[in-house]
């Protein structure tokens, strides 16, 4: 699977053809990471969904299908974008944004949906179901399935409903049912584990878009597949403007899509560092986060084996961040394998310098990012000053932040 | 010989079907855990199935997740499941315990260290409803290098070449869910349960149990002519949440004992049926 991927749009000649990098092997394993944890009643749709997904990237037709929603559908090519006031106002390497908050719906996730959802009706399946945090994935499925006039139920948990109205109000436009999960911590985790009940339910009609690189096999592999678009045109951008590949590739992780999605184009071109930023929420020290690359151990959740916030029980622990879309005791398997690896690195910054992060992109250069992003344009105002002025940083501006106006004016102490 | 098989050896001799009781450990108490154990053997059940509470049950139903909420609130771990059965071992030396659950508080503890520590509990076997055949290679070498036996689930999606490789790992007896969904699903069809069974029967030598769906002594009763073991478990523990909300925990153990009762004489009498008939 993992050398079709050059075949999923982008327009970039096939970089990575004789890849050496070869992960995940056949049982969907990234090293010691990922698997297919799951169980009996999923294993088989989990095979018919690898089956249909190795036949159909190959599939000329439907590669035709998916490019040409990505460019008339989502507006694909995103732009990279000189952030050149911001790079002055630091003083250091030059910074360059993914803007991949200019996609339809507002951020990276719609790639992903599209692909997936294209694939849900080639294998005849007429209802789908996701879950969401933020909303942004909830919205970005309840989009295509309008589109595609599928059935389309959303999971959500009640925590989550009651912060991101909006997103919860977009999606019911669209169509799509929002369940408010209830059980244990009711926030994106729960939500996972409610669609994955739905889909023991109905796997007979039903296809599960998982909106992150997490779940069981074949899932990481397939969602950083349809999310690569992003680094394989980035890649070619960077090259286009500057002449040469970036120094530093930097992303914000939650379950870690649009990071995978910029890193993996990059990952056999030694001179380029992956940084991956995580949400320290209050501090790494408080145990109030969502770091579990950063502050977490090994273990196994939702059909894979990965980095995981779990208790000296292996029981997982609450997770805290101001950013909805960060808000993940999980990550993806591919993600432990790279930091295990020393391929990437991964740091953590807190909802107070994201807050700063978003003030800042939004004074400077008039672009207002997601929370989730201001994670990563934090630690890229931490790392440029230390860098020379002809190096360049690209960071993944995975989405806009309009969903996040009330939150941030609640913590302003305002109320729209 | 493990005491699953001597257990499973008995019931085929006489002729009857095993009835399988499952709680989730801790719920309310551990102290009523322990009672309870006792109380189901004495109404009946010939194999006690032990939930380990896990904060993501993903394979849970509505009531089996509140009980594993009412367990974990309470700080319920694995190493205390695991203290609970040593005491029922105290005095029954005879019921095989299997220990219900999810991979990660094993993976957490190791999976030898569990093993072993498992082993010394008095504990028979293992059900790792989230571990296929797939990933349970060293899970599969730690479990049974105690003389543990290691249980497997199979589904009305498991198609032949999924029975065969689960033949190749399961031990003690295989468990077949009888709906697609949850555990405590209901529309339980005996019709395509017995040709699945068939099915499963042509490739697996073990015992072969049947649960998710089955909250009536009519269904238990239908269910046992198929199959060799009835696995009950909402069922059961819906009444362990009433009692418990109307904090009536002392009852507990009485209410499920009689409802065991009346499963166990209606699975008697579909036996005593079939061998007359
Ligand atoms: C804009 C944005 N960025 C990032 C994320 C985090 O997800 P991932 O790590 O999979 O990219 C989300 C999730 O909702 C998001 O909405």
């Amino acid at each position: 699977m993992a050398t079709r991927a050059e075949d999923l749009g982008g327009g970039e000649p096939p970089v990575m053809a004789a890849k050496a990098y070869q992960w995940p092997d056949a049982g969907g394993h990234f090293g010691p990471y990922g698997g297919m944890f799951v169980p009996e009643t999923l294993m088989h749709p989990l095979t018919e969904l690898r089956q249909a997904y190795a036949r159909y990237l190959g599939d000329p037709d439907f590669l035709r299908e998916l490019d040409a929603d990505l460019r008339d559908y989502v507006g694909r090519p995103s732009p990279v974008y000189h952030a050149e006031r911001w790079s002055r106002e630091l003083g250091g390497a030059q910074l360059f944004l993914k803007r991949e908050d200019l996609n339809h719906t507002g951020a990276h996730k719609v790639n992903n949906t599209i692909g997936q959802a294209l694939l849900a009706r080639r294998m005849g399946k007429t209802r789908i179901i996701a879950e969401t945090g933020a909303g942004q994935h909830g919205v970005a499925s309840a989009t295509v399935a309008a589109r595609l006039g599928l059935e389309c139920v959303v999971y959500m948990g009640e925590v989550d409903v009651a912060r991101q109205e909006a997103n919860v109000y977009r999606m019911r436009l669209l169509g799509a049912e929002v369940v408010a999960v209830k059980s244990g911590t009711r926030t994106l985790k729960d939500a996972l584990n409610e669609a994955m009940r739905d889909w023991v339910t109905n796997v007979d009609n039903t296809f599960y878009i998982i909106g992150t690189v997490a779940g069981p096999h074949p899932y990481p592999a397939m969602v950083r597949d349809f999310q690569s678009v992003i680094g394989r045109e980035a890649r070619g951008q960077m090259i286009e403007q500057t002449g040469r590949l970036p120094d530093v590739v930097m992303a914000c992780v939650g379950g870690g899509s649009n990071a995978i999605g910029l890193f993996y184009p990059f990952i056999e071109d030694p001179e380029v560092a992956m940084i991956g930023v995580e949400a320290a929420g209050d501090g790494l020290e408080t145990g109030r986060h969502a770091a579990p690359l950063c502050a977490g151990e090994p273990g196994v959740l939702h059909g894979n084996r990965t980095y995981l916030m779990e208790d000296a029980n292996g029981q997982i622990r609450e997770t805290h961040s101001v950013s909805a879309g960060l808000d993940y005791p999980g990550v993806g398997p591919e993600h432990a394998w790279l930091k295990d690896s020393g391929r990437a690195s991964y740091v953590a910054v807190t909802d107070d310098e994201a807050l700063a992060a978003f003030h800042g992109l939004t004074r400077t250069e008039g672009i207002i990012p997601a929370l989730e992003t201001s994670h990563a344009l934090a630690q890229a105002s931490k790392l440029a000053p230390t860098m020379r002025k002809d190096q360049s940083i690209l960071i993944n501006l995975s989405g806009r932040g309009d969903k996040d106006m009330q939150t941030v004016a609640r913590l302003e102490g305002l109320q729209l | 010989m493990s005491r699953i098989q001597r257990r499973f050896e008995q019931l085929r001799a006489a002729g009857r079907t095993a009835l399988i009781p499952f709680v989730t450990a801790g719920d309310p108490t551990p102290e009523l855990t322990l009672a309870l154990m006792h109380r189901m053997v004495s109404a009946g059940a010939d194999l006690i199935e032990l939930g380990v509470p896990f904060s993501d049950p993903i394979a849970d139903g509505p009531v089996i997740q509140r009980a594993t909420e009412r367990a974990l609130a309470q700080g319920i771990s694995l190493r205390d499941v695991l203290a609970i059965v040593r005491r029922f071992r105290e005095t029954d030396n005879e019921t095989p315990v299997v220990l219900m659950g999810y991979l990660n508080p094993i993976e957490v503890m190791g999976g030898e260290v569990f093993a072993q520590a498992a082993r010394e509990a008095g504990m028979d076997g293992a059900l790792i409803v989230d571990v296929p055949p797939e990933e349970s290679h060293a899970l599969v070498d730690a479990v049974k290098a105690q003389g543990l036996d290691l249980v497997y689930l199979l589904a009305p999606t498991s198609d032949a070449a999924r029975i065969e490789a689960i033949a190749e790992v399961a031990s003690g007896f295989v468990y077949y869910v009888s709906v697609k969904g949850v555990t405590g699903a209901g529309h339980l069809d005996v019709d395509e349960v017995s040709s699945k069974l068939d099915a499963i029967r042509a490739r697996i030598e073990l015992p072969v149990g049947v649960g998710f769906g089955i909250n009536t002594a009519a269904t238990a009763a239908q269910v046992a002519r198929v199959a060799d073991a009835v696995i009950v478990g909402s069922a059961i523990v819906g009444r362990i949440e009433a009692l418990a909300e109307e904090g009536q925990v002392e009852r507990i153990p009485a209410v499920v004992g009689d409802f065991l009762g009346e499963l166990r004489a209606a699975i008697d009498e579909t036996d005593h049926g079939d061998q007359h008939g």
